[in-house]
């Protein structure tokens, strides 16, 4: 594929059992359409969020990792998310130090029933990585 | 069902079995099935791949469950749709071949893959391709596991005691099941003790709903907790604890007779809630005269604390220094019945709601055609309490709204109560000239239809298509509607004694305490309204066990459906109760001992209080009973000292380092 194309970005999606998952269920379900750019993994909590989770998709090449989960005040388990949500931006801070966009990491909410809000991020980050590029620290050729 | 269990301990090789279901075309119509069988079997550990049309039918379970009994595999995925749809269906087929539940994975390609991806087939199949092989990496390293179960208290906690509160908790309590019947008002009956008549029967709605709520408050099995409001839930299903307030009435309940002295006496008067501030209450009051319990309440807002209903009371039942009283109750399923809200018709400023005197809401209909409203039953304009001879009905205020002033959904039934209320004022002033303007008649439940054809038909109720676009008062305060007929295109102006808002129904104004509370909020939907677990298979349950729906919570719903709902949500507590155990998914976080250098940083972190630190060993310790299976600690210990099942990291990052195809991989990683 020459790199002049249209840039396909990997997105990995980790998402909570109850909030983000099921929202993301619900925006199959009423067919709205996004790229084909996003896989993921369900946890039960966003507080399972492991920096390394992250770090690990990175490094494997994945161009974005999107993480959601409940809304603050919302979590089924209480306050994992809040966990996560103090994780999170310490995370990008070392994402940048090790010279890797933090963007690439990306933190959401999204309830059961925003597959709506769902589908515009997941808009919108395709593009958001489209103009960063590739993940500089993706193998292959 | 379970013939021959087969052991295993999780260490033998895997021989993992992946069926790839077509979902009819909502899979095969998008993605190659068959040449996703042949990719599957290029994973590692895959011994064979097979598709059907259906895998959660009959014959699909009995494929896998024949192939677990030949002994061919051993694990087994599921690509279909997602987890949260059938996992359950698969787990059981898993175990009822033998094999361990646990031992499955199911791949989502349908909502995350072929549903939102339908014109992008070469994208798709990618992303069902390594939705695959995350699912197979997963289940090669997934162990089996017990599940645990609890005993559930065969007692259940009512929240609202509208109709569809009341009618859960007669079922329940006649079902010989305690019930606890939490109502934040003094009295019960909620929205349906304020109609007049129901449609389309033109039943009183009085006379169905008084004796029910009589009956609900002398079963034996319902404890009927008024002017009482849930505080704070814990537990889980099962094995609820919830701290109610029973606010004061700083009048002694048990020595109260009714008799409506103090109301009599007392010198206060404020709005009536009930009837919608159209009549004065005193301070001292009921809210109605047939309310169930028909104790007197003081309203401390409003009281001025003179003294005289103490003197007068004949019982000595006035206590000024009332304290709230806390109740801890311990149940094991939830009904949430808190009923819903009239939308503010101020908010569309343009109907002059609140500035012109004439201009009511539809619910302030009801209270004046009702016997006992404040006008006895004779429908008067508020301006001058003149009869009106003309009435327009504006439907779909806050309602099929997409201004942003109102909510975009149908209220279900504003079409019949207009055309009820019509009916009714036509029966006592055949005279009277009505229109109704209306953007489309929705007469859609049983009998609806030959009503409002009736209405117009026989009763001379003018039903016109067109929203009102204009409307304003002269100096007699009557008023002048403008709009358009759309149906014979013409412009319409009409002076009308009186204009009715057919007003819809909004989520209850503290829906977000209330989700909060009971832990619902995540399933809550874009309309402001509880979701319902499955719009079509689980109407009733809310996404957190033991939790249920009845009634308008779950969304703008006429009687019948009310009642219906509360129906089933009775049975599906009844369902829970009468197993009286439940299984709980074994997903628990334990500490490996030899690992955990005691920082304890992990014990802050546990919302549920389930780690305690072992001074004599020196480390953590998880309470199974107490885990939730989040994995927050699992996400935190420094040590990795934390395991957790089903989703530990174990079973996480070889799904991550899957994720990414061969062509896509890092440098520096091992794979």
């Amino acid at each position: 594929m020459s790199s002049q194309e249209l840039f396909d970005p990997y997105i990995l999606g980790i998402f909570c059992n109850w909030c983000s998952y099921a929202g993301a269920d619900g925006a199959g379900t009423s067919r709205m359409q996004r790229p084909a750019n996003f896989r993921i993994i369900r946890v039960m909590c966003g507080g399972r969020m492991d920096p390394q989770f992250v770090v690990n998709a990175l490094l494997n090449g994945a161009d974005g990792v999107i993480i959601s989960h409940c809304h603050p005040g919302d979590c089924h388990y209480v306050e994992g998310n809040l966990k996560t949500i103090r994780k999170m931006p310490i995370l990008q801070l070392y994402l940048k130090q090790f010279g890797i966009n933090p963007k690439r990491a990306k933190y959401i909410f999204i309830s059961a029933s925003e597959g709506v809000q769902l589908t515009e991020i997941a808009k919108q980050y395709v593009e958001e990585l489209r103009e960063l590029g590739p993940n500089p620290i993706r193998g292959g050729n | 069902m379970v013939e021959t269990e087969i052991k295993l301990t999780g260490r033998e090789t895997p021989k993992i079995g992946v069926y790839v279901c077509w979902c009819g075309i909502n899979i095969g119509g998008v993605v190659d099935v068959p040449k996703l069988c042949e990719y599957s079997m290029t994973l590692p550990n895959v011994v064979l791949a097979s598709e059907y049309k259906f895998m959660c039918s009959d014959i699909g379970q009995n494929m896998i469950m024949e192939d677990i009994r030949e002994g061919k595999i051993n694990r087994v995925v599921v690509a279909s749709c997602s987890p949260r749809m059938h996992e359950q269906t698969f787990r059981r087929a898993c175990s009822d071949a033998g094999l361990n539940q646990f031992l499955f994975e199911q791949a989502n390609i349908r909502e995350h893959c072929t549903w939102v991806s339908m014109n992008d087939v070469p994208g798709a199949t990618k992303i069902a391709q390594d939705h695959i092989r995350m699912a197979v990496a997963k289940v090669s390293v997934l162990q089996p596991l017990e599940v645990t179960t609890v005993d559930v208290e065969p007692s259940c906690l009512v929240v609202g005691a509208g109709i569809a509160g009341i009618n859960a908790a007669l079922d329940l309590g006649n079902s010989g099941y305690k019930v606890y019947l939490v109502e934040k008002n003094p009295t019960v009956g909620g929205h349906m003790a304020q109609l007049d008549k129901t449609f389309p029967t033109m039943d009183c709605s009085s006379c169905i709903t008084t004796p029910k709520m009589s009956e609900v408050s002398r079963n034996q099995n319902i404890e009927l907790m008024t002017y009482s409001e849930v505080v704070s839930l814990d537990g889980y299903v099962g094995n609820f604890q919830a701290k109610i307030k029973k606010k004061p009435h700083y009048i002694d309940q048990d020595l109260c007779t009714g008799c409506g002295q103090c109301a009599e006496v007392c010198p206060v008067e404020c709005a009536n809630e009930f009837d919608l501030g159209m009549k004065p209450r005193k301070a001292a009051y009921i809210s109605f005269p047939q309310a169930v319990p028909g104790q007197y309440t003081i309203d401390m807002d409003h009281c001025i604390k003179c003294g005289i209903c103490e003197e007068e009371c004949p019982t000595k039942a006035i206590k000024y220094n009332d304290k709230p009283e806390y109740v801890d109750v311990k149940v094991g399923t939830i009904i949430l019945a808190t009923g819903w809200d009239p939308y503010d018709a101020t908010r569309m400023e343009q109907y002059g709601f609140g500035r012109y005197p004439n201009v009511i809401m539809a619910l302030q209909m009801e209270r004046l055609l009702s016997s006992f409203g404040p006008t006895g039953g004779k429908v008067k304009r508020p301006s001058d309490l003149k009869e009106p001879e003309s009435i327009v009905f504006i439907q779909c205020v806050g309602s099929r709204e997409f201004t942003g002033k109102g909510r975009k959904y149908c209220s279900r039934v504003c079409c019949m109560y207009a055309t009820k209320q019509a009916r009714s004022y036509k029966e006592k002033h055949p005279h009277a000239r009505i229109y109704i303007f209306y953007i489309d008649i929705r007469a859609f439940g049983k009998g609806y239809e030959e009503f409002y054809h009736d209405a117009g038909m026989n009763y001379g109720i003018n039903f016109i298509r067109g929203r009102v676009s204009e409307l304003y008062e002269n100096e007699n305060h009557d008023l002048i509607v403008r709009a358009e007929d759309t149906l014979l295109q013409r412009q319409i102006e009409l002076k009308v004694d009186m204009v009715i808002l057919s007003i819809g129904l909004e989520p209850q104004s503290d829906i977000d305490d209330i989700a909060r509370i009971f832990n619902v909020t995540a399933t809550k939907t874009e309309d402001g309204f509880l979701m319902e677990a499955h719009p079509k298979l689980r109407p009733v349950d809310t996404l957190t066990d033991g939790i249920f729906v009845a009634g308008t919570v779950q969304g703008p719903k006429d009687i019948p459906d009310t009642v219906a709902q509360a129906k089933a949500a009775a049975s599906s507590a009844a369902t829970l109760m009468a197993k009286g155990q439940v299984e709980i998914e074994p997903y628990f976080a334990k500490v490996l001992d030899f690992k955990c250098a005691g920082c304890k940083s992990c014990i802050s972190l546990c919302a549920y209080k389930a780690i305690t630190f072992n001074e004599y060993e020196r480390v953590a310790e998880i309470s199974e009973i107490l885990c939730k299976g989040c994995g927050t600690c699992v996400a935190a210990c420094p040590s990795k000292a934390i395991v957790q099942n089903h989703f530990g990291d174990a079973q996480i990052l070889p799904m991550i380092k899957s994720a990414i195809p061969k062509e896509l991989k890092a440098r520096g990683s091992e794979n």
